[in-house]
């Protein structure tokens, strides 16, 4: 087996180094641009809160050369569908004045910059706010609507909008001030070993990004794709619903969707991939 | 503080363990030496490798293979990294010392990211298996007594040639 794989190698090497060379190079550092306009940056210096690496990575430099295509072009991407149906939904009228996000928001390219800086305080509620928690402020305080399912399709997707809008702009959110004990609280959870096989998350993600767990190539979980469309489940899968599956996975109880906990995971996350491009719908496999 | 009726029979439940049908030693009363080992059978029963070598490549069961490589198991593709490669195991460890190691990883290695696969009690949110939801009752180990002895004579014959 081994002497048959030589031998292909030794034969590739003859008729084609150059060719060889040049693919495994470009394997080695792929650029994420998307559309051929939208540069992003999938590899940034650690910050300085990320003590236990030297650079941050985005979960697309992990996966297969086709899912990576996927998210290249807007066209190919499927998370975009969910986009579209969002945009239809941001100025559909709501609550007893007929408002719609479009009431307050011009239109969604307005919200351009907030995805990078959320999960972060919001001062009138005394709370650390997701995009999503955002969302149901202006649905149920300003549109007088019912607020929409933390996880629903219709969250999610309008979570995908707003991501969207500001893809390419590195993440930037703060962690000092009234944020800090949340993001204490976060860090002391991705370090807590849960569940029947007693993982952390920094296990899988710190201690062993780049190796392989069974069939799945380990990213560092850096969460600035989200929310990110999984060719697995065929839908578009939002941060927490991620965290679920990854605490499931130790065999533990998990927490729920919009929790505290989770947000602050999310915070603490978030935090992590400051430098790395809002990504937001991503693709994953 | 009086105990509640409830924490005394959680208790008593995670005192007696959850034995499977068989198992002479139950995952409370395994004794581990200072290196981890653990002497004494868990089932009194000589193991079987072939059912070991099944335990480790089934997803469902203990899933070794996740982590690990062994090139003897390559057919059964997608060998994890995490761990490092268990070819020539049984030359580096005794019989007794593997035993302690897949019963629970964490005495020979403390801190390892390696499950405890013969322990029952002291989880953080342990939850009913795969469901992400809290357990009915007392947590049955990862693997039996006699599924342990198994992977270890299946361990026991990973030796260079
Ligand atoms: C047993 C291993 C394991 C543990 C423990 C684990 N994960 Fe994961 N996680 C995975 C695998 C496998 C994937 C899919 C491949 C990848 O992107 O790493 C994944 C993916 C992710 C992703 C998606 C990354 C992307 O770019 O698509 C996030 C975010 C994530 N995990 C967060 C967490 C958090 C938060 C925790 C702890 C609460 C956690 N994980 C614990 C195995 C694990
Ligand atoms: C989640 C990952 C993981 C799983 C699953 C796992 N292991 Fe391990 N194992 C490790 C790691 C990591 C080490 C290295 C020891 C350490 O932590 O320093 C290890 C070490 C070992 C060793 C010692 C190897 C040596 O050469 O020193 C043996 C033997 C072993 N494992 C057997 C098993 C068996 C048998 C199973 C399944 C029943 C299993 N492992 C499941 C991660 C794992």
């Amino acid at each position: 087996m081994r002497r048959q794989l030589l031998g292909a190698i030794a034969m590739a090497t003859v008729s084609g180094l150059s060719l060889a060379a040049a693919a495994l190079a470009a394997d080695e550092d792929p650029k994420l641009v998307v559309n051929g306009e939208i540069e992003m940056i999938t590899r940034a210096p650690a910050p300085e809160h990320v003590p236990n690496f030297s650079e941050v990575t985005s979960g697309w430099l992990y996966r297969t050369e086709e899912t990576q295509a996927l998210q290249m072009d807007d066209f190919e991407n499927p998370g975009m569908l969910n986009v579209e149906q969002a945009i239809a939904d941001f100025n559909a009228p709501a609550g007893p004045e007929g408002q719609s996000c479009s009431t307050c928001h011009e239109s969604p390219d307005v919200l351009r910059g907030v995805r990078a800086t959320y999960p972060k305080w919001d001062e009138e509620h005394k709370e650390v706010q997701t995009v999503e928690m955002q969302v149901n402020e202006c649905v149920t305080e300003r549109m007088k609507a019912e607020p929409w399912d933390y996880d629903g399709a219709r969250m999610v997707n309008m979570s995908a909008l707003i991501a969207s809008v500001s893809r390419g702009m590195p993440v930037n959110v703060a962690i000092d001030g009234p944020v800090a004990p949340t993001w204490e609280k976060g860090k002391e959870l991705y370090y807590t070993r849960f569940g029947q096989l007693e993982l952390s998350c920094a296990n899988c993600h710190e201690d062993h990004y780049g190796d392989m767990i069974r069939a799945d190539h380990l990213s560092q979980g850096q969460i600035n794709g989200f929310p990110a469309y999984r060719l697995q489940n065929a839908g578009l899968v939002s941060v927490h619903n991620r965290f679920k599956g990854c605490v499931r996975d130790t065999r533990a109880e998990t927490f729920a969707v919009g929790s505290p906990e989770f947000v602050a995971i999310e915070l603490y996350l978030a935090s992590r991939g400051n430098g790395l491009s809002v990504e937001g719908p991503s693709v994953r496999h | 503080m009086k105990p509640s009726l409830a924490v005394i029979a959680v208790t008593l439940l995670a005192a007696t363990g959850v034995r499977a049908e068989g198992d002479a030693v139950s995952p409370e009363a395994v004794v581990f030496g200072e290196r981890g080992n653990v002497e004494e059978s868990l089932t009194g029963q000589p193991g079987n490798p072939e059912a070991g070598a099944e335990v480790m490549t089934t997803k469902a069961s203990g899933n070794c293979i996740a982590c690990h490589q062994v090139t003897a198991l390559e057919s059964a593709q997608f060998l994890g990294t995490v761990g490092p490669s268990l070819d020539g195991v049984a030359d580096r460890w005794s019989e007794a010392e593997l035993r302690g190691i897949v019963a629970n990883a964490k005495m020979a290695f403390p801190d390892s990211m390696m499950p405890a696969f013969y322990k029952t009690t002291g989880f953080i949110r342990p939850g009913n298996a795969f469901t992400g939801k809290a357990p009915d009752g007392p947590l049955p180990p990862l693997l039996t007594g006699q599924q342990i002895e198994d992977v270890v004579a299946y361990l026991m014959t990973l030796r260079a040639q």
